[in-house]
This record gives structure tokens, sequence and C-alpha cells, in this order.
């Protein structure tokens, strides 16, 4: 096993950078194909041969039981192939069956009770010969059931949270005596609203069966094992009977975690109908029958010195998971890490509800956590009288406050710095409603940003051919994080080709295992491996040169050997990679490589941070808050690709600033269902909400992170995002609403109860 | 119904189903996937094509409404080996991350281009004046079209771009 320090001695091709590929903004490698509409999705792959379309039903009572079903006429419409529910659809192993027990998910079925436990989830099916036909059938589809009074009332039922299974609050030092003893305090309260990923693409899936062991799906997933595994353990037969490819993904942000029912319909259908079967979800559907990340209730507590330094600090968190669920929107985590306080408390409060399941959504728990504590530390710097930037640097800890851990690198006041002074911050009026450009009253605001780490197992395989070529192959997915691109530049900085000798082959169950994309990761997990089979194929191919007599560089040094444009050469003795490999090994060669955490990583702290910026306008009179400028500093480890990671970034801004104004799912009580149900009232941010935005990365090498020394950006972006927006507003107006989104409604009930 | 439509300049001849959608028609039955099935409601602009050089949502019209139309999709702007300056533009300027809106907001720019050439104006254009290339009038104009990747900056940067190069 590798320990850091091996990383940090070990020069690789990535650090020593010779061709200067790694970091190039670059074009995205799958780009060509994305924008002239010849990517395939799931739901565009062509089958063998014209597929059948199922269409899922969705439970109308979040809780009770299906206790009838009238099929007749679904049945005799016209092109339906069948119509399903729990009491005819196949057969399955019981949720979470593990037949094959390294399996890295349970069996998924789908229509396999009576039990319905949130509203929307899947109760029948219908497939036909078209999609007209089959939407027409699934209008037939009469359904009685025995509904029960559904448990959806969050902030009702806070008094039923529990500590989440297997965690405690963590307490460093005393917090309610610091806290009581200190001269400042802040003590609030903040809600966040149920929020739902809507990527672009909504889950969909394609299966056919070649021969009766053997399933061939497409479908859009983040994770390629698991999906797999699930899907061979819900038909029943051997993992490898599974072919699942997901080339291409229409977003995923943490809501494609896992496979749906789509997938595992579509597979039994197309077994059943001995054709293939597609299924996708609609946008309806998407609202209630894929994951949200979960409504918060978060309580801060600040106790500071005169001079702003934190004495205590608190952060608990209340959220809620589906009845049968565990997820926890871990909202009070990332804070442990972020500001130095000798007494300290932190924790969850999990409450089960009949709602549809929560699950994780681009930077889970920064993102929520940071909505509160980044405004509390805006409502400290207020009272205190001090710049909300000098606050964050007086706090400033020279180690890992919770742990004692040393940071393996921490730039936060260096961002916190920088973007100050590229945003102009000193021109900010710490006095709030003090400018004035027309009919807005504008406000800066500046939040913190932090998050978390992680480097997990991986393979990938690398391979070149007579002509040079190096393809790599990895069972890693592209949400639109730009996997494709970086693992180009890693295969052709390290193999010294030029990019367009690089072919790059993902998001196949039958390739070399990645754990996929989330977390934020995937660069880190899915590039490090890469760059191990990398290094094992330039060591394969020098020791093949040095070894062949028809070879120039026969007999040299295979340490030595170098690799540039396409030519390997020992000091003066030179020829291409191609010609090597035709007259050697004209079939080609292939080896693998591996990335596993070091074993000593756990002695660091190991975090990712950034500082966002914020100008908006508000609009007394009609409660409108525009987002006019916004700049994020970030430092996040070396950068693979300056554009692609400066797109995650900004991208999660964006998202920052939907969840600040405009994002947010209300339950309907009587119902148990979520009110908004579209796009057009689920309001994500469009072109017009968005103004002069940008995200800078600092320069920063963390050798302690992984082989690369890079760490991830993909959630970064979004943690913080949102309190930068919020503590703008206050700036501009004087105002703070602390129950999000800050919709016109709630901003100017805040006005009028000031008298503004 | 029979139905002929030109698509990408070329005639084909349908039998289609009086529901099915001109987005599916090109899906499904001309298994032109490019232009996606965001919401299928108008709410996304996945859908974007132009019909007689005007951008619609395919998913919003039925199929055989569109009897002797010309109906441009991404496929018809451009292909992998000779992108359309709009296509490079998107590519350059990383004006897309997952790729599932980007023929919608490619066909989107195109519609939005040929507008202001012809002096259409829009919400943010003064009464009375002839429109002019601002980053607010593209914001608004593309405004139809999300991307919850949320490549707004890079798309405006793309399309000023790709007008500089088309003018
Ligand atoms: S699919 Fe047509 S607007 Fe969304
Ligand atoms: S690129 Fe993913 S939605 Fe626009």
């Amino acid at each position: 096993m590798s320990s850091v320090a091996d990383w940090e001695a070990t020069p690789n091709p990535v650090k020593t950078n010779r061709a200067g590929l790694i970091g190039k903004p670059v074009d995205r490698y799958e780009g060509p194909l994305k924008v002239t509409g010849t990517a395939p999705y799931a739901y565009e792959v062509q089958p063998p041969s014209p597929p059948a379309y199922g269409v899922m039903i969705g439970a109308e009572i979040a809780v009770g039981r299906v206790t009838g079903a009238d099929l007749a006429a679904a049945r005799a419409a016209p092109g339906v192939l069948a119509v399903w529910t729990h009491e005819n659809a196949p057969a399955q192993p019981p949720r979470g069956t593990k037949a094959h027990p390294r399996s890295s998910a349970g069996s998924r079925p789908a229509l396999d009770g009576d039990r319905v436990t949130y509203w929307g989830q899947p109760v029948a099916f219908v497939v036909a010969d078209t999609l007209e036909n089959a939407v027409a059938a699934a209008h037939l589809v009469k359904l009685s059931y025995a509904p029960e009074t559904p448990n959806v009332d969050f902030h009702g039922r806070l008094i039923d949270g529990v500590d989440p299974p297997g965690e405690k609050d963590v307490e460093v030092g005393d917090f309610e005596a610091g806290f009581k003893a200190s001269p400042v305090q802040v003590d609030e309260t903040w809600t966040t609203p149920i929020q739902n990923h809507c990527q672009m693409e909504p889950c969909a899936s394609l299966a056919w069966w070649e021969g009766p062991d053997r399933c061939i799906a497409h479908t859009s997933v983040q994770m390629v094992k698991p999906a797999q595994h699930g899907l061979a353990e819900t038909l029943g037969i051997d993992r490898d009977g599974v072919h699942l490819m997901t080339r291409y993904i229409g977003g995923g942000f943490g809501g494609k975690g896992q496979t749906y029912d789509d997938l595992t319909l579509a597979a039994l259908a197309a077994r059943e109908l001995g054709r293939p079967v597609k299924v996708a979800f609609t946008r309806q559907q998407m609202m209630h029958g894929t994951i949200h990340r979960p409504a918060t209730l978060q309580r801060v507590r600040l106790g500071a010195e005169k001079d702003g330094r934190l004495n205590a600090f608190s952060i608990m968190t209340w959220t809620h998971c589906h009845s049968d669920g565990a997820f926890t929107e871990h909202a009070s985590n990332f804070a442990r890490a972020l500001y130095a306080a000798p007494n300290r408390l932190t924790g969850h409060r999990l409450v089960k509800l009949d709602l549809p399941h929560a699950g994780p959504m681009r930077a889970p728990g920064e993102a929520s956590g940071t909505m509160s504590l980044e405004v509390a530390m805006d409502e400290l710097a207020e009272k205190l009288g001090m710049d909300p930037v000098q606050l964050r640097i007086v706090n400033e800890p020279p180690v890992d406050p919770e742990n004692g851990r040393p940071f393996s690198q921490r730039q936060l006041v260096r961002c916190l710095q920088e973007g100050a002074q590229l945003f102009g911050w000193d021109r900010r009026l710490p006095q709030p409603g003090q400018v004035r450009d027309g009919r807005w009253h504008v406000g800066l605001g500046m939040a913190a940003a932090i998050r978390g780490n992680f480097l997990l197992p991986a393979k990938c395989s690398f391979s070149v051919d007579a002509e040079g070529t190096i393809t790599v192959r990895q069972g890693m997915t592209d949400i639109g994080t730009g996997t494709y691109t970086v693992l180009a530049q890693i295969a052709a900085e390290t193999l010294g080709v030029p990019l367009g000798k690089v072919v790059v082959e993902i998001g196949d169950s039958e390739l070399p295992p990645a754990p996929g994309s989330g977390g934020q990761f995937g660069a880190a997990t899915a590039g490090s491996a890469a760059l191990a089979a990398g290094v094992n194929l330039r060591r394969a191919v020098a020791e093949l040169a040095v070894g062949d007599a028809g070879s120039p560089l026969h007999g040299g040094d295979p340490e030595a050997v170098t690799f540039q444009d396409g030519v390997i050469a020992l000091e003066n003795r030179s020829e291409t990679l191609s010609d090597l490999i035709r007259r050697t090994r004209p079939e080609g060669l292939t080896v693998e490589g591996e990335i596993r955490p070091a074993q000593d990583a756990q002695r660091w702290s190991t975090q990712t941070y950034g500082a966002h910026f914020c100008e908006v306008g508000v609009d007394v009179v009609t409660g409108e808050v525009r987002v006019r400028r916004m700049l994020g500093v970030f430092a996040a480890g070396r950068i693979l690709n300056a554009k692609t990671a400066r797109s995650q970034l900004t991208g999660g801004m964006i998202w920052g600033v939907g969840a600040a104004l405009t994002e947010g799912n209300a339950v309907d009580p009587r119902y148990g269902s979520l009110i908004a149900q579209d796009l057009a009232q689920y309001l994500v941010p469009a072109h017009a909400d968005i103004g002069d935005l940008d995200a800078i990365m600092l320069d920063e090498v963390d050798d302690k992170a992984n082989p690369m020394g890079i760490k991830g950006v993909g959630e970064l972006g979004n943690s913080g995002a949102s309190a930068a927006v919020a503590n703008a507003i206050h700036n501009a107006v004087g105002v703070r609403v602390r129950d999000y989104p800050i919709t016109p409604d709630k901003l100017l009930a805040a006005l009028m109860a000031r008298g503004l | 119904m029979r139905t002929t439509i030109t698509v990408n300049g070329e005639a084909r001849s349908l039998d289609l189903d009086p529901r099915t959608t001109l987005l599916d028609a090109l899906r499904e039955h001309l298994k032109l996937t490019g232009a996606k099935k965001g919401c299928d409601h108008g709410q996304c602009g996945a859908c974007t094509v132009l019909v007689n050089g005007v951008r619609i949502n395919a998913c919003l019209s039925l199929a055989v409404m569109h009897d002797g139309d010309e109906v441009i999709s991404i496929e018809g702007v451009g292909t992998p080996d000779r992108l359309h300056p709009v296509q490079v533009a998107f590519l350059n300027q990383d004006a897309f991350q997952c790729g599932y809106c980007t023929p919608g907001q490619i066909c989107s720019t195109l519609g939005l281009l040929a507008e202001l050439e012809a002096g259409h104006p829009s919400q943010e254009t003064a009464p009375g004046a002839k429109p002019e290339f601002t980053g607010d009038e593209i914001r608004e104009r593309m405004s139809g079209n999300i991307c919850r990747c949320s490549a707004y900056p890079q798309i405006v940067a793309a399309i000023r771009q790709a007008a500089e190069q088309m003018a």
C-alpha cells in the first residue's frame, strides 16, 4: 500500500508536465459530438431491432396500499404489449438481495408489492409499440388505493428527530459554558427547503437481451458497478450477464448516483417481450420518483470575543429522510474544519417522513450548511462592527480545529484576500442600504467555501496500438464534469503523444472499475488510476524497446527512456512509438494501473477552499433580487484543465444563486406530494438570472491528496455561494430572510416589518 | 397520416400518428436524436429546432402540422468534421458540460442571431429602437433554454464569439 510520503517523493509525468498538457484549457474531448447532437444518451442508442416503449405510472397517494387495478381498458388499447402492477409483474428477489456476496449493490425490484411509501412511487407499467400508444394506455389504467394519513410535516415533527444511525453529536470543550461567557453572540435559525436536481436529461433506460443470461442495458447513471450489480441481482442472473453502459449522461449532480425503476422495468419487459424496451421518466415523474435534497432546519450559535475570535460555535441540523431510509443531509459536518473555536458542538437530527427518498445533491451538507453558518458569520461581523473578510481571517485555525490534524493545504485566507481585491470589496459600505442605482438598492456580500476531498480505489487500463494510439479504458463516467477530457490529457502527457492520438472509452461495466462521479472525487480517483496505468505502460514500452534487438534503444536503461511527440528516446537514439509497437507487438500492448487511498492519508485534514463575492440589486417595491456580479476564488490543488474546471466552479456558483433566490419545493400536506412538479414551477436559474459571474483558481499543488496533487472542484463552487447572495441582500437593504429561498414575498414582508 | 417534412434539406415522407410531436418524429422516427427531450412541455428549450428559419420548441408542436415545412435540427447545422461557427464557439468557450441542453442552445442561438439581424425587439430593447447585440439582449433572448449545468456565462461568451466570426 502506498503512503503519502511515497506520493510526495516520487516524480511522475503529471508533476513533471513536460508537454504542458496538464492544466491546459483544452476543449472537451467529446465536445464535437455534443455540439452536433451526435453523442447518444441512453434513450437515443439505436438497439438491434425496433424498441417497445414503456411508461411508468406513479402512485397518487403517499402512503398506504394499492388495493385493486382495472387493467382491461389499457390492455385492449391499440399497440399495448404489457400492463403490469405488483399483481402480475415478474417475480424478483426481495429488495437488497445479494446472491453474489461481493455485489456492490443489492437487488432493486420494481412493482414488488402493494405497499406505497411515497407519492409518485411507480405502481403500474405499460408497454406498447409506440410512445403515443403507451402514454394513451397508461391513462386507461385505473388503480384503487387504501390511503393512510401521510406523515410529511417536517417542521411539525422536529420533535421526532433522532441521531442518524451510528452518529453522535461532536462536542469539543464545553460549548454551553463557552457560549454563555461570550460577550458577543449570534443565535439564529435558518431553514432550507427540499430541492430537486432537475438534470436536463430525465432518467432513462434502454435494454435488450442476447440470450437468457445476457442483458444489454444503456442507462443514465453516475456509478457503473452498483448499477450493473444491482440490475443483475434484480434479474437473478450472473453479474457479468449484465453489460451496462452509460456513455453520455445529461447531468447527474448526485441524483443519478443510483438507478431507478426505469432500468429494472426496461430489462424485465425486454426479457418478457423478447424485444428491446426503453423507458424514460417524464419531467413530472423526476420530482417524486428520484431523490431530492431534503429540507433542513439549522440552529447556529456563535459566541465571540470583542476582537472577533470565536470562543464557542455550534451548528445543529434537523433534516428528514424517507420512512425506509437513513440518508442524512450532513449540513453541520463541514463546519468542523472551518473556523477555530475552543468550544464546539455540531450534530444532526433525522426525522423519518412519508416523503420521497432524500439523497445526495451537489455538495451534500456543504450546500445547505453554508447557507446558515456563512450568514451567521456575516451577522456576527455586523454585531462586532468588523469586516466580514477580516472576521474569517481572525478565526483561521493553524490546524484542523476539531481533530488537530495538520492541513494538507489550506489557502482560504489567500482566496479571501485575492477575491476581495479583485472584486473591489473595499468599496463596500458596511452600513446597509447606502447605495442606490436607479430603482436598485445595491449591496455586496461574501462567504467562505469549503468542501472535503476524497480518494477512492479505482483501476484503469491503457493500451497502445501499432499506430501509436493510446486507448484509455475505465468504468468511469462523465456527467459533464470533463472526465473524458482530463483522462485524455493525463494519457497524452504521460505517454508523450499528442491529444489527437488518445482514445478514451468510459461508461461501460466491462471496463476496469472506477467508483464513478460523485462527491467531487471523480477526477482525483479516476485520474490517479489513469496515471498509474500510464506509468505502467511507459515502463512496459521502455522495457520492450531496450529488450528488442531491432530497436535503436536496445540495451539501454529503461528508466532513462523519454516520451515526447510520439517518439521514445534515449539520449540521441530514438524511434517512434508506433514503429516499436508495430515491430514488436503488432497486436498492441495493454496494461492496468490502480490507485488506493494512502495508508496514512488520515493524518491530514484535506479540503478544498474558496471565497465568494457577490453584488446584488434589490428592488424594494417588487422585492426582486438581481445578481449583478459574482466572483469566486478557489484553491483546489493542481488543476487538470483550466477550462473545464472553471466551468464546474461557475456552474456550482450558479447553483448557489438558484438555492438562494428561487429553488425550493413545498410539500402538500394533504397528499404528501411535492407542489412543484415541473420546470415552470421549480425555478432553476435561467440565462437572464445570471449576470457577470466568474471563477478564478489559485495555484496550488496538494501532494498529500493523491499522486497528482489534484483535488475536486465539482461541488466546491456550490458551497457558500448562496450565503454570499444572502449577505449581499442584507448589505443592500438591511434585512435578513433566514427562510430560503429569499423570494420577493418574503423579502417584502421583512422590509415591511422594518417599516421600509 | 402521411406527412412530408423537409428535414435538414432532405424531403422526408412519414406515416405518422397524429399525436406524434415534431420532437418525437425527429427522435423516434427519423432517428435524429440531436434535439433533446428535457420536459416535453415547452419549459426547457432542449428540443429547440428551426422551422422555416424560426426557432420553436419541437415538443410543443405536432408533427402532422408541419407538412411542407422546412425543419433544421442540430444535425443540419454542422457535423463533427465540419462544425458551424456557433458550434466551434460553444466548443472553444466550454459553453456546455453534460451537453444535453446544447443542441437546443445552439439552434436557439441561430434563431437569436437571425432575430437580431431582422431587428425584432425583445423585453430588453428600448421602445422603438433597433435591438443591439448586448449581453442583456442575449441573456433575455436565450432564457427559454435552460442549462442545469449552468454554463450560462460560457454560452454568452460563445454567442459573442460566433457573432464576431460570422460578421
Ligand atoms: S423538451 Fe421541449 S421545451 Fe423542454
Ligand atoms: S450542458 Fe448540461 S444542461 Fe446545459
